[in-house]
């Protein structure tokens, strides 16, 4: 390998926690700043340190914060936002996989058009369409429902171009086998396709939940009460508090606490990751 | 158990590319017939009709005497070993050869039975819980085997199953599967590009070319008596010397200009094989015989035979020399072929 001589390993692992440091320090901040008193916070400079507040804090945020994050419990939050980026990863993985599957295995009229139809959408960024969602929502009674979060981000063109590419290099002979075998559509589809698509569907949910939690525009518009909040809005509706002085300590514990769930996520998936990458033959 | 019949079976792409150009063979009850010719003659393209995988343009295929057109490959009730095995990659050998078997709701039992009794006659029973990327090529070739034996179809169909395994080992597998299809007694199409293979395992061998059927018959006789050049050409290895004849005052003459008393009159191929071929220094001519003065270009000695490259007659040919050739490069010398041991072929390549 390169790094024989320790100079050289030296000099990349200089490199290496330069790097981890520039991207870890301002979560590590806000973990550190979670700790402190209001009034510590608001006197700079902030401890490098943490503080003896943790306890304090987070069981404020958790269990007496209701009326200070506009009447939600922080587990309300992120009730809400897991059902949204669930919604989204799952919705989006189970459509994708089912237009991937009919594009590449089945022929019927207008086939390559609706390709291209499923194409030309990732052409257009969701800002340009979100006037029309909106209406559209409005009239079908969806806004301040979990449907109104979910449906409107739920097709995805990137997904099914790659399960597309996926799906093409399964060779013809395991199709044909399969069908010699007796396996109809759906038994393919399920006994064969589905199991052999397990690494990439792992992959895309991790990707597709952290596209989810991080939502901001979208449910920013599609909900007004405050009991369908994400934490992503709640937290921006924290800091620009109109009533009081804005809680800091409070707003750094519901931002650790809004990490935790897609950093569970990828660390679960990681397994599988590795898992897929081991396997060499798909 | 099972005759197949092809009658006049076209197939015709979209794009108007006419695959198969009409075929008709009937092969007999437990018999192995082998497609064999270049890659493009459409041998695949049938077998694949035969399966059910391609649609028939026209003309039909019977399974058993019954029409099977417009029946699924599942009805059809035939099992197929394709090139690159196809197994299913994250199931494990056993749920391979199964699988066929659950989707056809067969009772457990019976399965694990039968998937058992299969493993067994293929010496895979060690090997029912692998992956097929944990196998070798030559076990993967068994299990996908397994998989349409344990199904005891009505026919096996094989699409080049040895093309991807190294050369002893296929001489060994071809051996297994002309065995296991003679024992378990179940009618065969089987394609291969490979002529030894076919010859050795066929009962009824067809040389295919060009979408046509060349020639039908026992691997034996298509040897000794090619229908065409282009049988001639490509069954046997190496292949038939072929010499092309012009037209000269007093019948059909070599290239050189020497008259052919012997030949027929409409001939303008002759063709002679390899090892029908004899080399002599010497300089008496027998009659009734082939006899042409020849230049060695080339020795291939091969052990048991050698091969002498030679231009003779206007042409290149090999001579088969049995043991270690005597003769070296640049040497002049005799081929003498006789007259009963020589093949004509007309102005269509057809035998004369």
């Amino acid at each position: 390998m390169i790094g024989q001589s320790p100079l050289r390993t030296v000099i990349a692992h200089v490199v290496l926690i330069l790097g981890i440091l520039i991207v870890a320090f301002p979560i590590y901040y806000t973990f550190v700043a979670s700790t402190q008193t209001l009034q510590t916070i608001l006197r700079p400079p902030l401890p490098l340190l943490p503080g003896d507040q943790f306890w304090n804090n987070y069981t404020e945020a958790l269990f007496g914060g209701v009326g200070r994050i506009g009447g939600v419990s922080v587990g309300r939050l992120l009730l809400n936002t897991t059902v949204m980026a669930l919604g989204i990863a799952v919705g989006k993985i189970f459509i994708s996989i089912l237009s991937a599957y009919a594009i590449v295995f089945f022929r019927f009229p207008l086939r390559m058009t609706f390709f291209w139809l499923i194409f030309i959408t990732l052409m257009l960024p969701v800002e340009v369409r979100i006037l029309p969602t909106y209406k559209v929502m409005v009239d079908l009674g969806m806004i301040d429902t979990y449907a109104g979060l979910i449906i409107p981000l739920i097709a995805s063109a990137t997904a099914t171009l790659l399960f597309r590419q996926f799906f093409m290099t399964i060779p013809g002979e395991l199709v044909e086998a399969a069908r010699v075998d007796g396996a109809g559509p759906w038994r393919f589809f399920f006994d064969i396709l589905l199991p052999l698509s397990r690494t990439n569907i792992a992959a895309l949910f991790v990707i597709l939940f952290i596209y989810g939690w991080t939502q901001y525009l979208w449910p920013l518009l599609v909900t007004n009460s405050s009991n369908m909040n994400t934490i992503v809005i709640a937290l921006r509706k924290m800091v620009s508090f109109a009533d009081a002085d804005t809680q800091w300590h409070l707003v750094m514990v519901t931002a650790m606490l809004a990490i935790v769930p897609p950093i569970l996520v990828v660390v679960l998936m990681q397994r599988w990751f590795v898992r897929g990458l081991v396997d060499s033959e798909k | 158990m099972a005759t197949v019949d092809l009658k006049d079976v076209k197939k015709i792409y979209p794009s108007g590319f006419e695959a198969v150009k009409g075929v008709s063979i009937a092969v007999p009850d437990k018999e192995l017939c082998v497609l064999v010719g270049p890659s493009g003659c459409g041998k695949s393209t049938l077998l694949r009709m035969i399966a059910g995988l391609e649609t028939i343009s026209s003309g039909t295929v019977a399974i058993d005497g019954k029409i099977v057109n417009s029946i699924g490959p599942t009805e059809r009730d035939i099992a197929m070993v394709f090139q690159n095995y196809a197994l299913y990659p994250h199931m494990k050998v056993y749920d391979n050869m199964a699988y066929g078997l659950r989707n056809r709701g067969t009772p457990k039992d019976e399965i694990d039975s039968r998937v058992r009794a299969t493993a067994k006659i293929l010496e895979l029973s060690a090997l029912l819980d692998r992956r097929p990327r944990e196998l070798s090529g030559g076990q993967r070739q068994r299990v996908a085997m397994g998989r349409a034996i344990v199904r005891n179809p009505r026919v096996f169909l094989f699409d080049e199953p040895l093309s991807n395994l190294d050369a002893k080992l296929r001489g060994q597998m071809r051996v297994e599967i002309k065995n296991l299809q003679r024992s378990l007694g179940v009618t065969s199409v089987y394609v291969t590009h490979d002529q030894l293979e076919a010859m050795t395992l066929a009962d009824i061998l067809v040389v295919m070319n060009a979408g046509l059927v060349e020639q039908v018959g026992a691997p034996l006789d298509v040897y000794e008596r090619p229908a065409s050049t282009f049988v001639a050409s490509f069954i046997g290895a190496p292949p038939m010397n072929l010499l092309p004849l012009s037209q000269g005052p007093a019948g059909p003459a070599l290239a050189d200009g020497k008259t052919i008393e012997f030949a027929p009159a409409n001939a303008v191929t002759l063709g002679f094989r390899p090892e029908d071929a004899d080399v002599t220094f010497g300089v008496e001519a027998p009659s009734g015989a082939l006899v042409l003065p020849a230049l060695v270009e080339a020795v291939e000695p091969v052990g048991a035979e050698s091969f002498l490259h030679c231009a003779a007659g206007g042409s290149r040919i090999v001579v088969r020399v049995a043991g270690r050739a005597t003769a070296t490069v640049g040497n002049q010398l005799r081929v003498v072929a006789k007259a009963e041991k020589l093949h004509w072929f007309d102005q269509a390549g057809k035998r004369v």
